[in-house]
């Protein structure tokens, strides 16, 4: 093998859209494969754990790891991949906050199983089975990881050095990353590698927003007809531009669909739900409880709308039940 | 699956619950500290921060509060119409009525999480609201979210203890 650096990458709980967009780089993905050697990437390419469990610790220059962790399993090889590399990049909305799978956090582990294994509408499982951890089958032992109580970011579990955010991140972030790594020089560890500032800065509707918002019914997506020119706050839909770190040049406006949040916070803000909450409400055009509380009716699942892709790494992390 | 089960809410009859206030500089801090000169008692459970209106409260703060383990939050402004900066008090009202449908679905009892009116000359309304407050919470037990997080992290212990030991070849196909 040459002596090109080595890059891994590795999928945990996600969807599979990081890795798709790896390859989303198109021709540049040559330029990459040209750089460094990828040594590990189970989802294209032939290796084993073995393989990684036989490689000198700290030898893999860079790993790029997506998803959020949930399984025992996941927990064990971000653990290898993290002894075995120098550089950790958490790599999408996932493993950067938790993302869509950490909604499972409004749920306890049993609620979960009672529903995927007994209640769902296509599921038949008179007998009750569920899923066990090891089950001995003609004197050979299989065993199942098990799935953890809580869905937890990658950096409440391992060490990471730079955070690569969106779901997915774009092709051009995922190319400007690798080039300042190769570059040698290293960003400040923790370093959120994309540009630190709200996205309504890079809106192509920035202009239109008017500096008195001032709500009288908030609406969703589906029930009004989206104006393509205006800000979408100014038609009254929830677009999470002002509490969002910008990178992905307005993706979502661009095709007329409100911004979900999905690059995070910018690093003056610790919770990203809490931000937009206090920036929606303080612009409700009313004053009493109940003509505030109707206009409110308008955003019908606060938690999935604030913390569509970050519940695991919001301030309460978890929806607090008597029974852990 | 293993299905460990913790109760948090073992009933203690010494349990204290633990209040994180905060009151506006113009009504509310004016209010506790006339209770104060009054010499009015109120449960000593609530630790105050002077903040110099209620609309500076920032949801962070609130769920940051419960986060590091306060029971319950506390808000104090100045009654509608009266906010030293014309409108502070209804932005903080108009969180509260929000962030509250939040805390619900996320587990937190409503009764956790108040925003009271209270002006400079009503020390009395601080004591009753503040022991008001006190006697509900106790009646609903700790909240201990730190301490939550803390026994769901012992999960976490499992694998770095025993990990390293790479699987034997005959291990490793067990598993297909």
């Amino acid at each position: 093998m040459s002596d090109k650096p080595k890059l891994a990458f590795y999928w945990c709980a996600s969807c599979g859209g990081c890795e798709e967009s790896v390859v989303d780089l198109a021709e540049d993905i040559l330029m990459v494969a040209g750089a460094v050697d990828i040594i590990f990437w189970p989802v294209a390419m032939d290796f084993k754990k073995n393989d990684v469990e036989a490689m000198e610790d700290g030898s893999i220059f860079a790993a790029m790891i997506n998803g959020a962790i949930r399984t025992s399993e996941q927990e064990e090889m971000a653990r290898l991949i993290r002894r075995k590399s120098k550089v950790v990049i958490a790599y999408g909305s996932c493993a950067h906050m938790g993302g869509i799978p950490s909604l499972a956090n409004e749920f306890t582990r049993s609620q979960i199983m009672e529903y995927m294994y007994q209640e769902a509408p296509s599921v038949v499982n008179p007998e009750k089975t569920r899923p066990m951890l090891s089950f001995k089958h003609n004197s050979q032992n299989v065993t199942l990881p098990e799935i953890r109580n809580l869905v937890r970011t990658l950096d409440q579990v391992i060490d990471v050095d730079y955070y690569l955010p969106g779901c997915p991140p774009t092709p051009k972030l995922l190319k400007q990353a690798v080039l300042t790594l190769l570059s040698g020089e290293f960003p400040p560890k923790g370093t959120v590698l994309s540009p630190d500032e709200a996205l309504c800065e890079e809106c192509p509707r920035k202009e239109s927003k008017p500096s008195d918002l001032s709500f009288t019914h908030f609406y969703r997506p589906h029930e009004i007809l989206i104006d393509k020119t205006k800000c979408l706050l100014s038609q009254g839909v929830v677009c999470m531009g002002p509490s969002t770190r910008a990178g992905c040049e307005a993706l979502c406006i661009s095709g007329n669909m409100p911004c979900s949040g999905c690059f995070g916070p910018t690093s003056r803000v610790r919770d990203q739900g809490a931000k937009m909450l206090s920036s929606l409400c303080s612009n409700i055009s009313e004053n009493d409880e109940t003509g505030i509380d109707k206009i409110l009716d308008g955003i019908p699942d606060p938690v999935g709308t604030f913390y569509r892709y970050g519940l695991a790494t919001s301030l309460l992390r978890k929806k607090i039940t008597e029974d852990v | 699956m293993n299905s460990k089960k913790w109760r948090l809410n073992m009933p203690d009859k010494n349990y204290e619950p633990k209040i994180v206030a905060f009151f506006c500089n113009w009504c509310t801090y004016t209010a506790s500290d006339l209770a104060g000169v009054s010499r009015l008692k109120y449960a000593p459970n609530v630790k105050v921060i002077r903040i110099m209106c209620s609309g500076r409260v920032d949801p962070q703060f609130i769920l940051q509060a419960f986060a590091s383990g306060a029971d319950g939050v506390l808000i104090g402004g100045c009654h509608p119409g009266d906010c030293h900066y014309s409108e502070g008090n209804y932005k903080m009202l108009r969180r509260f009525r929000l962030l509250k449908r939040m805390l619900h679905s996320l587990g937190i009892d409503d009764e956790r999480f108040r925003l009271e009116w209270i002006s400079a000359s009503e020390g009395e309304k601080v004591k009753t609201v503040i022991n008001d407050m006190v006697e509900k919470l106790k009646v609903l037990g700790p909240l201990s979210i730190p301490k939550q997080i803390n026994i769901l992290d012992e999960e976490l212990k499992e694998i770095s203890e025993e990990h390293s030991e790479p699987l034997t070849a005959r291990e490793e196909l067990s598993h297909v």
